[in-house]
């Protein structure tokens, strides 16, 4: 095991899935000679040349369309979007067609594509952005979802989702770019799977469902309330959006009897919503308080900071939310 | 601005192409011809089962438009991938696509090719290279790039082609797909099926630019305008535009012009255009063109005939077939959402 950053652990999923399976491809913008914007991508193109790793003109839909053609000819293509809110751009090549194919085609085709960028607040990127995208995503059957919180979980469901023989949207939150994690040797072959959550604290008062960067920003929070309030969180990493891994919440809400569903895509009608639905559908009798969802408020990230962090579902709405849930 | 010309021969198209047409032998031009004759009577019955309210949703018949798809069909090899619009029954048929499955599927029946799930808008069978018509106006153009830039990646020498109306040129994906195809030399074929209505509003009404082969010289690329409704010149246009493709040359824009000689759906009113309009282009139309053609070469009337007459009963029992063919089990409904 050692240390390395976020972006250290996709730029190794990302070489060394392309080194294993031929197939495997990357596209997207400035991705090749700049190493991505982010420097996801960074090194990718001297070893793997300008046949696999192509930079594009700023043409979302053509590329993602032209990814979903490739991925329909048998190829591996892994579409990066420079920002997730480009999505929009190119929405119908990833909803109408990368997500329906399969069904639609009767199961003649299938699209094994990655699309992979960063996305949330944090940084004064502003309204256009900064979205986090994983509840518009979870009304799509079709194409599965994740987004880990740490490199290990990076790299391990990356792995997977090149592996995956279906549309695999991967998230990575840009404020967890420099965090730094336990990552096993290069030459280990390791994943993490699809669909299945992973207790990250445990704890007995209040499970808090999260993932990705909110994970990080709930582990703080937990700390301070423990300190502060005696308040001993649970707190579950989703992993997955779709599928969403019910199981790995309820068997969580049994033990603490208490459930709290954090996320920075819009609270309203967002996966918070759909987890506390399904908690009261499925196991109501778990429940000793009303479980709650705590998302963004209905408005776009602002640039200012004290604005943003006024918005965002971050430790001191976190620690608030849980106060009262607790009262 | 001016109505569209309703001629369908294009002069200066057939001229580029003219010293080639007489490549084809007899006998295969009577094998597009009967081709080309089963594609009309599978829409014509197609039409006829909508009348009879047996087919839900949208469906969109070839009808004047046969001589694209049977001329690119002769001209591709079988494992040249093919895109295309959702009026893309006839490049389905023409690549050898089953009129008992095709039937059985727009119906929505269990031996349809996609279990009757994606229906007329779908057509497809990709052992047959067919990787899809699509709902979404020109959806399906960057798919046949990315498999361009697939066979590119592998290094196979496959080229793709993709068919569109020229209603698809005024999206947005179409500028970025052809930039990119052209800038990677990509081996990729733009057929245009310009039947010079965007459903039901004329070319004169949506495009700013006339000669619309000319928008793909903005790309510097190879375009081409033809008369599509002419099978021997769509099967030379395209065999060059696929040896181009396969040489490194990049990829060919080919305006095929062509009348829609149905409406744009089952059951479309009709009120944009006239009857005279319709009569008039029966007589540029790609089945009387190629009849014409092989009486010229001395075929025998009767031989039409009895190709036609051939045809017919098999469609008819391709129509009986799907019609006494059984519905897809409703535990379908919940397959194939993901691949497992």
């Amino acid at each position: 095991m050692r240390k390395t950053t976020f972006i250290q652990a996709i730029n190794e999923a990302l070489r060394e899935e392309m080194q294993r399976d031929e197939r495997v491809f990357l596209i997207g913008e400035d991705i090749g000679h700049y190493g991505g914007l982010f420097r996801v991508t960074r090194n990718l193109l001297d070893e793997f040349g300008e046949r696999r790793v192509i930079d594009t003109p700023i043409s979302e839909q053509g590329f993602m369309g032209m990814a979903v053609g490739a991925a329909m000819a048998g190829l591996r293509p892994i579409v990066e979007l420079m920002y997730m809110d480009f999505y929009l751009v190119c929405a119908d090549q990833i909803f109408n067609q990368a997500a329906k194919m399969h069904y639609m085609t009767g199961g003649l085709l299938n699209v094994p594509m990655v699309i992979r960028g960063q996305q949330g607040g944090g940084k004064g990127y502003g309204s256009q952005h900064s979205s986090s995208v994983e509840s518009t995503f979870a009304q799509f059957p079709g194409i599965k979802v994740v987004a880990p919180s740490t490199p290990y979980d990076a790299k391990g469901l990356l792995v997977s989702a090149i592996r995956d023989e279906n549309p695999v949207l991967f998230l990575e939150h840009k404020m967890l770019y420099f965090t730094r994690g336990e990552l096993p040797d290069a030459e280990v072959d390791y994943t993490v799977p699809i669909g299945k959550s992973e207790v990250k604290r445990a704890g007995k008062d209040l499970t808090l469902a999260t993932f990705g960067y909110t994970l990080l920003q709930a582990l703080e929070a937990a700390e301070e309330l423990q300190a502060e309030q005696g308040i001993d969180l649970e707190i579950v990493d989703l992993r997955s959006i779709t599928p969403l891994d019910m199981e790995g919440v309820l068997t969580s809400v049994a033990r603490t009897g208490r459930l709290l569903a954090v996320h920075e895509s819009q609270s309203n009608a967002g996966i918070g919503a759909e987890i506390v639905a399904r908690t009261y559908e499925e196991a109501p009798y778990l429940l000793k308080a009303p479980a709650r969802r705590l998302g963004m408020a209905p408005a776009s990230l602002p640039v200012s900071k004290p604005l943003e962090e006024e918005l965002l579902p971050w430790k001191r709405n976190i620690k608030a939310a849980v106060l009262e849930m607790m009262k | 601005m001016a109505e569209p010309s309703l001629k369908a021969s294009v002069p200066s198209a057939k001229a580029a192409v003219a010293e080639a047409t007489a490549v084809l032998a007899t006998e295969q031009l009577l094998s597009m011809y009967r081709k080309m004759v089963l594609i009309r009577r599978v829409e014509e019955s197609l039409l006829d089962l909508a009348g009879s309210g047996k087919i839900g949703g949208a469906m969109h018949t070839a009808i004047g438009h046969e001589g694209a798809a049977v001329g690119m069909a002769a001209a591709l090899r079988p494992q040249d991938y093919l895109t295309c619009t959702y009026r893309g029954h006839h490049h389905s048929l023409a690549r050898g696509m089953d009129p008992r499955r095709a039937i059985c599927e727009v119906l929505g029946k269990a031996p349809g090719f996609a279990k009757g799930k994606g229906g007329s808008m779908h057509f497809l069978d990709p052992s047959l290279g067919l990787m899809g018509a699509n709902g979404i106006v020109g959806a399906q153009v960057p798919h046949a790039a990315g498999m361009a830039l697939a066979a590119k990646i592998r290094g196979d020498d496959r080229v793709a082609i993709t068919f569109f109306g020229e209603g698809a040129l005024y999206q947005g994906l179409m500028h970025e797909t052809f930039n990119m195809a052209q800038k990677w030399k990509l081996p990729v074929i733009f057929y245009c099926e310009n039947n010079r209505y965007s459903e039901m509003t004329p070319i004169s009404r949506t495009s700013s630019v006339a000669e619309i082969h000319l928008f793909a010289r903005a790309y510097g690329m190879e375009s081409v305008q033809i008369d599509g409704n002419n099978v021997e010149v769509v099967y030379e246009t395209v065999a060059r535009a696929a040896a181009r493709a396969r040489a490194g040359e990049g990829p060919t824009f080919i305006e095929g012009v062509t009348y829609r000689l149905a409406g744009h759906m089952a059951n479309d009113l009709e009120t944009y255009r006239s009857a005279e309009e319709i009569d008039m282009q029966r007589s540029y139309e790609p089945l009387t063109q190629l009849q014409q053609t092989l009486l010229g070469r001395g075929v025998a009337a009767d031989l039409l005939a009895q190709l036609r007459a051939e045809v017919e009963q098999e469609v008819q029992s391709a129509v009986e077939f799907a019609l006494e063919a059984p519905w897809p089990d409703v535990a379908e409904a919940y397959t194939d959402v993901y691949k497992v």
